[in-house]
């Protein structure tokens, strides 16, 4: 699929949110506890308005979100990783809130026509970051079986997490600031729960990542079919 | 883990400045700033709050129903303690 500049720029940021917002959503029935439940799904919820906002400049959402095929997304490969356990969703909120409130805060200060939703969403983001960072605390430094899953999960997660600094083209912010930024926001938050910031290179030959491209992982085309069943077996059903 | 590892802590929620904080129910959590957090989720999420206290409910001492005559009862024949027999200015809220 050829698609503009903008466009690009707008399904990059949109199908984030998107694609975070249904693996969340995966969670409601599933959580550890009543109480993360509604925390995650508040998250879902946050990230499902912001995907409506953004996939809106593009076109119809429904369409993009319900109708598009798995290589018409350019959602980040991290964000449609499966949620594994409690850990892994945790690692997966920290890398990614932390990219998106960066993001959010440089666009929020520019101009552009995301400057009056990242204005709104940062806020959104900040809670985020913080629910991430809380969790990332306790597991990291809590017992030796919740430190043993958080540092499997911020491992296995970590080669990810060089894609978001890929720039987009149409986003105008400093990519490369705000991945040092990025590095040692998260450095800061592993090492006080004890973790360590997980080696190997972040981008290079085997490191994941064209998701932007449109390439995606196996687990994905799995979700979409979740995601969008119902609309394409009732195309225009509505509550 | 349940929840039946976590303490169970009360939340008061101050809706707007100049108002007391008042109950607005319990939850689990594994620490305070975990129930503050807890708190905001189910207890502010359609913007009812500018506020949150969280308090472990263990350190609440509350009155016995089997207190409730020797508490209660003697306040109800006394309706000269109400403040019915004023007349309330124009302008005040929240009396």
């Amino acid at each position: 699929m050829t698609v503009t500049v903008r466009t690009g720029a707008v399904l990059a940021l949109g199908d984030d949110a998107l694609v975070l917002s249904h693996r969340l959503g995966e969670w409601a029935g599933h959580a550890p506890v009543l109480e993360e439940e509604v925390a995650l799904a508040n998250i879902a919820l946050d990230l499902l308005g912001q995907a409506r906002v953004l996939l809106s400049l593009a076109g119809d959402e429904d369409e993009l979100a319900y109708l598009r095929e798995e290589r018409a997304f350019r959602n980040l490969q991290l964000v449609e990783q499966p949620n594994g356990d409690f850990a892994h969703t945790i690692a997966r909120q920290l890398y990614f809130s932390t990219y998106q409130r960066l993001l959010y805060a440089q666009l929020a200060a520019g101009d552009s026509e995301f400057t009056g939703l990242a204005a709104k969403a940062v806020k959104e983001v900040a809670y985020h970051q913080d629910h991430a960072e809380q969790w990332t605390l306790r597991l990291g430094d809590g017992t030796d079986l919740s430190h043993e899953r958080m540092r499997r999960a911020c491992e296995a997660l970590w080669r990810f997490t060089g894609e978001m600094f890929q720039p987009v083209e149409g986003v105008d912010v400093d990519w490369a600031g705000m991945k040092a930024t990025w590095l040692e926001t998260v450095g800061d938050v592993l090492r006080r729960a004890t973790l360590e910031v997980p080696e190997g290179p972040q981008s290079g030959a085997w490191t994941a990542g064209a998701g932007r491209q449109g390439l995606h992982t196996e687990s994905f085309g799995r979700m979409l079919a979740e995601m969008q069943h119902l609309h394409r077996s009732h195309p225009g059903a509505s509550w | 883990m349940t929840t039946e590892d976590w303490p169970l802590w009360e939340v008061f929620v101050r809706s707007r400045r100049g108002l007391s904080h008042t109950h607005a129910g319990s939850l689990h959590a594994p620490d305070a700033e975990m129930a503050l957090r807890n708190a905001r989720d189910l207890y502010t999420r359609r913007g009812e709050g500018v506020s949150i206290w969280v308090v472990p409910s263990a350190a609440i001492t509350a009155s016995s129903p089997d207190e409730k005559d020797p508490f209660f009862e003697p306040a109800a024949d006394k309706p000269y303690r109400h403040p019915t027999f004023y007349e309330i200015p124009e302008g005040v809220k929240h009396l």
